[in-house]
């Protein structure tokens, strides 16, 4: 359902009253807060609990943006907020960018997944999975980057930190899901090339 | 380890489209001539594009109902400025400095300077019995009728703010 008016024109339409206008919001951003939430927390049931949470605390703080940044830049605030204290509630790990043993926990996920792989996965899919299997960071800034479709400057912002630092996250994170589908997708990559 | 890592550098930033123009020309120059190079570009050019084509995960098809029915019952808070008066931050502001600024006067004020001894101001502060103005029993009562005020001000701030939002929601 596309409305036509910008997110802007949505928010005041929002803010004056008309509740129902905020559906528009909703389903423009839901797939970007979703792969996001489900970067973070692993889990697309628990990934879809927590992107419900983040649409709901953003119609009930909608008055606090002002327009300033992009909406995505304010919605991605609520989603990392809103995902850490989930995790923190279910006492999971929180991966850092630096730690890479955690990456165990992913590999071992992997090895389930490639039980499986009877089936030729589609080159999408394998990317999706490979993104999956990452620490949270680098999920984070690849969705960004390339899903989200945002600018390094734009994706620098998010993040909250200098266009060169997400430069090099980035390149760090490419080179890690190069190596994650090298690894663990044999024979996807091979018939790419 | 380090040419590798350089060149896959060298190489993302070509394809992102953030490399300089001199480091350009040097790149495009090596993948003219350098197997190397040629072939590690490709390689990365083959993720970027993989990366490109991919798309967002979906949430389920009852995601945004639910989300609408969630917010039917709710409704939007008011904006932070709006219910943080200027005013009370200044207020606050300013009686935090009336009380330091009264400390100091009267501290000072114990300070003997007609001794005539030549002594330093850390030995004239260390001079100053804190003791006394802290176990003074006027000096107490006021600062506990200050913050006992400020906690009913508050108080009284909020609650009204309370009403307030109540009746225009």
């Amino acid at each position: 359902m596309s409305t036509g008016l910008n997110d802007n024109e949505i928010i005041s339409k929002v803010l004056s009253g008309d509740h129902q206008a905020y559906a528009g919001l909703v389903n423009r951003y839901q797939n970007y807060v979703f792969t996001l939430t489900l970067r973070m927390v692993k889990n697309r049931e628990d990934a879809e609990e927590v992107a419900q949470d983040v649409f709901i605390k953003a119609f009930k703080y909608l008055a606090d943006f002002k327009g300033a940044s992009k909406f995505t830049t304010w919605l991605y605030t609520i989603v990392s907020n809103t995902s850490i204290s989930f995790l923190r509630k279910k006492k999971l790990d929180i991966h850092s960018l630096d730690n890479e043993n955690v990456f165990a926990a992913a590999a071992n996920q992997d090895s389930g997944m490639r039980a499986n792989m009877i089936e030729q996965k589609s080159k999408l899919a394998m990317v999706n999975e490979a993104i999956g299997l990452l620490n949270p960071d680098d999920a984070q800034i690849i969705t960004l980057f390339y899903k989200a479709e945002q600018s390094l400057e734009e994706t620098a912002q998010i993040l909250g930190i200098e266009t060169n630092a997400a430069k090099v996250r980035l390149h760090r994170a490419r080179t890690r899901l190069k190596e994650k589908m090298e690894t663990h997708y044999v024979q996807e990559v091979r018939d790419l090339n | 380890m380090n040419t590798q890592h350089n060149m896959e550098e060298s190489l993302w930033n070509f394809i992102d489209g953030t490399i300089s123009a001199s480091e350009k020309i040097v790149v495009e120059k090596l993948l003219q001539t350098d197997a190397d190079w040629k072939a590690k570009y490709g390689e990365l050019l083959q993720v970027n594009e993989l990366l490109q084509s991919s798309e967002l995960e979906a949430p389920s098809l009852r995601f945004s109902k639910n989300v609408m029915e969630q917010i039917s019952k709710l409704h939007i808070a008011p904006a932070t400025k709006s219910y943080i008066n200027k005013k009370v931050i200044w207020g606050i502001g300013l009686f935090f400095v009336t009380m330091i600024v009264g400390f100091l006067i009267y501290g000072i004020g114990q300070i003997d300077f007609s001794s005539g001894e030549e002594v330093s101001w850390s030995k004239n502060i260390s001079k100053i019995d804190f003791s006394k103005i802290f176990s003074n029993t006027w000096v107490n009562a006021f600062m506990m009728i200050n913050v006992i005020l400020g906690l009913v001000l508050l108080d009284s701030y909020f609650t009204n703010k309370r009403k307030e939002f109540r009746k225009e929601a």
